[in-house]
Order: C-alpha cells, then sequence, then structure tokens
C-alpha cells in the first residue's frame, strides 16, 4: 500500500448554507464534500446542526457558484461610495419636524 | 523542524519563503500587511504571500488532522463508559472532534489543498498531528484528564486563533471554540466525580493526572527561544501570543483546579510566585516531545495503523456512495428524456 488514496477522486464540493430559524434567512456556514445533493443534506445536518443550528438547509455545489473578484472590488462598489444621498441621514430637517 | 503555533499543529516544516520577491510582489505584500495590520480579514480569493498560504495550510491541515487522530484515544472507551450518561457524553464528544476536522479540512481547502491530499499526507505518515495523541488511554480517568487537561489547553490555545487573520479559520475556530468548551466542563467533572469517590477512584484520578500533566504542557510547543517562526506568524496575526506565554496562562489556570480536585500536579518544583502572580514550574523533557513527534511515542503506529484501517474498510461505503450518485443521475437523466419526447409528440 504505497499510495493509499490517491486513486481516490474527491467527491464534489458543497457549499452549505443554514436557516437558524423561521423567519431568518439562510446563511452560509462552511463546505462539505458528498457524492450527490442528498448525501450533502444528510451530511450537512452532522456536520453543522449538532446542537439545533437549523431549520432548513441549502446545499449548492461550489462549482456553480459566480463569485465576484476581490480584484474588481474598487471598480465594482466604488460607484456608490459618493451616493449618500441614498441615506436618509443626508438630508436636514428641521427638529420640530416630527414622525420623519 | 519549526514549531509555527504548538498546539495540534507541532513539528511545522520550515514555511515557504518567496525568495528575491519582484517589485510587483513587494508591493503586493506591503499591501498585504497593511490590510493584516489594520486587523482586516484575508479571505481566499484574496492576493496573499506564498508563505502565508503554506504556512495556512500545513497549520490548519494538521489541526485537523489532530482532530481526527484525537478521536481514537477517547474512542477506546466508548464502549466501557462507566454509565449511559457517561456513554452518549463520550459519544458526542467524539462526534465533535470528528465535526471539528471537517470544519477544519474544508477550511484549508480553500488555500488550493485537496481533501484527498490532506487525507493521503496522513495516512502514508508524512503529516504531523498533535504529539498528546500518541500517548495510550489506560484507565477510564484518562478520559477525564483528556477532557479537562487536553482540551483546556487546546481552548487556551484556540481562542487567540478566533482572530486569527485568515477569515474561513477564524470562522472554523469560533464554532470549535464554542464546542469545546462542554468537552472541558464534561471531563472535569468526570475527574471530579472520581475524586471525591472511593480511595482506589482517587487514586486512579491522581494516576492520569500523573500521566497527562506534562504531554498537557508540552501541547503548547517548544520554548519561546527554539520556535523560529513564532515571529513571522505573530507579523502575519496567525498566532496572537507565543508558545511560552499560552503554557504560563495554562498552568495558572489549570493548577488551582487540580487543588480544587485535591490532585498533586506531579511537579516538585511548581510554586506560586507571589511576585509575579504566576506559578513557577518544573524543566519539560523536551527529548521526549521530540521523539513522540518523530514517531516513537507509545501509540504512533498504532493511531495510524488505526486510521488506514477506517479508510480501508469503508472504501466500499465511498464506491457504493459514487455508484448510486451516478444511477440517480442517469435516472434523472432518462426521466428529463422522456418527458421532453412525450411532450415533443
Amino acid at each position: 500500500m504505497n499510495n493509499p488514496v490517491s486513486q481516490d477522486q474527491d467527491w464534489p464540493l458543497f457549499e452549505v448554507f443554514i436557516r437558524s430559524r423561521a423567519g431568518l434567512e439562510h446563511k452560509h456556514v462552511g463546505s462539505l464534500h458528498a457524492a450527490d445533493a442528498q448525501m450533502a443534506v444528510e451530511h450537512a445536518r452532522d456536520v453543522y446542526t449538532r446542537r439545533q443550528e437549523g431549520v432548513s438547509i441549502w446545499v449548492v455545489r461550489s462549482s456553480d457558484i459566480t463569485a465576484s473578484d476581490p480584484a474588481e472590488a474598487d471598480a465594482l462598489f466604488e460607484p456608490a461610495r459618493d451616493k449618500i444621498y441614498r441615506h436618509p441621514t443626508f438630508y436636514a430637517i428641521p427638529d420640530e419636524v416630527k414622525n420623519l | 523542524m519549526c514549531h509555527i503555533s504548538g498546539m495540534y499543529t507541532q513539528g511545522l516544516d520550515t514555511p515557504g519563503r518567496d525568495c528575491c520577491p519582484s517589485p510587483d510582489t513587494a508591493a503586493l505584500e506591503a499591501r498585504f500587511q497593511q490590510r493584516v495590520d489594520a486587523d482586516e480579514k484575508i479571505e481566499p480569493k484574496d492576493w496573499m504571500p506564498a508563505g502565508y498560504r503554506q504556512t495556512l495550510i500545513r497549520q490548519i491541515s494538521q489541526h485537523a488532522h489532530s482532530e481526527i487522530v484525537g478521536m481514537l484515544p477517547e474512542g477506546n472507551w466508548i464502549t466501557r463508559a462507566p454509565s449511559l450518561r457517561r456513554k452518549v457524553v463520550l459519544i458526542a464528544k467524539v462526534q465533535d472532534e470528528g465535526g471539528h476536522g471537517m470544519y477544519l479540512y474544508s477550511a484549508a481547502e480553500t488555500l488550493g489543498v485537496s481533501r484527498a491530499r490532506m487525507l493521503e499526507q496522513l495516512l502514508a505518515g508524512t503529516a504531523k498531528y498533535s504529539s498528546i495523541f500518541n500517548y495510550p488511554t489506560l484507565t477510564w480517568a484518562d478520559v477525564g484528564a483528556i477532557g479537562w487537561l487536553v482540551d483546556g489547553a487546546a481552548i487556551m490555545n484556540q481562542i487567540p486563533l478566533c482572530r486569527c487573520s485568515y477569515g474561513p479559520y477564524a470562522r472554523a475556530m469560533v464554532r470549535i471554540c464554542k464546542e469545546e468548551s462542554f468537552h472541558q466542563r464534561q471531563g472535569f467533572e468526570i475527574m471530579l466525580s472520581l475524586s471525591r469517590g472511593s480511595a482506589g477512584q482517587r487514586a486512579m484520578a491522581q494516576d492520569a493526572l500523573n500521566r497527562w500533566w506534562w504531554p498537557s504542557i508540552m501541547m503548547f510547543g517548544p520554548s519561546d527561544g527554539q520556535s523560529k517562526h513564532t515571529e513571522q506568524s505573530m507579523r502575519w496575526k496567525i498566532k496572537r501570543f507565543t508558545n511560552d506565554e499560552l503554557r504560563q496562562r495554562f498552568i495558572d489556570t489549570t493548577v488551582p483546579q487540580a487543588q480544587f480536585l485535591g490532585l498533586l500536579v506531579p511537579d516538585p518544583k511548581l510554586r506560586w510566585n507571589e511576585g509575579t502572580r504566576h506559578y513557577e514550574f518544573g524543566e519539560i523533557d523536551w527529548q521526549e516531545f521530540q521523539s513522540v513527534l518523530k514517531g516513537n511515542g507509545p501509540c504512533n503506529r498504532e493511531r495510524l495503523e488505526a486510521r488506514r484501517n477506517a479508510h480501508d474498510r469503508g472504501t466500499w461505503v465511498r464506491e457504493a456512495a459514487a455508484a448510486h450518485a451516478l444511477k440517480q443521475q442517469a435516472r434523472a437523466q432518462s426521466a428529463r428524456r422522456t418527458k421532453d419526447s412525450e411532450e415533443a409528440a
């Protein structure tokens, strides 16, 4: 047994998202390998919800995720920086005006 | 051999270094260090120095291996736990360790190393894991001592890792630290029961402390003077405290706990220094540490053998799962084709 593992291919990688309780969004918690999506859900139950951390699990193949490039973060997000008029605090309203 | 973080990751090799960085790399490195200095987290797709990546791959994978091998000494007692309560607790703890290994392997994979590669290195015996798991669990009290001391030492080291500069590692450590606290408390509870029990039970608890104390102290890795790469790791904020700082902190918090148990810490030189407000302690047997690390501990061979057996015996399960996944996929495809042709007809 010179090379006990190398002939094995890793199972596909899945990203795991958990809804911690009803009414909240699913949130990324980590990843795991599984032969298929069903097994990924079962493994996610054991790996990520041993203490009732969730009421619902999403899994998605990592290879199906398209992510933005950190190197292009400036080009993507810079345009929003000077648009402070999108925030309510941009507008000066006299103190005596209520409920605004 | 160098020891970046001590705990669970002893025996790191020299981290990869960029030799003669080009002007571009130098600028990127300066920018990277600025981000680290500003306490920004580094994420998988961000630029990082090759040495930073290599150091993390080694540290995180060794940490993961330690969790996986760490299941074995305690797993030894699951069938012989003294009560059903102790048994379900121990099963839950060992399952947590498996889970911690999984979080950590995933974190390491974000740096570009495959799970199969890491497993291969573990089974081939070329990867390191914490030397503590090469000691045998001879009595039930050892399960208590491991939870109290080994997990206690691990927590001491892991809490600062929650603030590590590498995002996926830090996040995995937050999750792990939350779970470790139960591990340590259940261990102390076992020691407490034994130390309040019969003379035989007290003797068993004392014997476990005698055997686990020094290996637990060694878990923090070599003294700062011997740990050549601590400085770089601290600059990268992979490591936040030195081995000796953490070791001292562990001794200071653990000795009063031993006193509460009425057990004697097996160190004749141990004494409280009112001036420094710290315990002074005796010489650590670094030869033993190096020897266990090199593979000559009481259980090194047995541990690797157990991992290899588990891997070999699981082969049919992995093959069956892969075959099942393929069959399901083929069925889904043919069902879609049938539906399409029916709709066309």
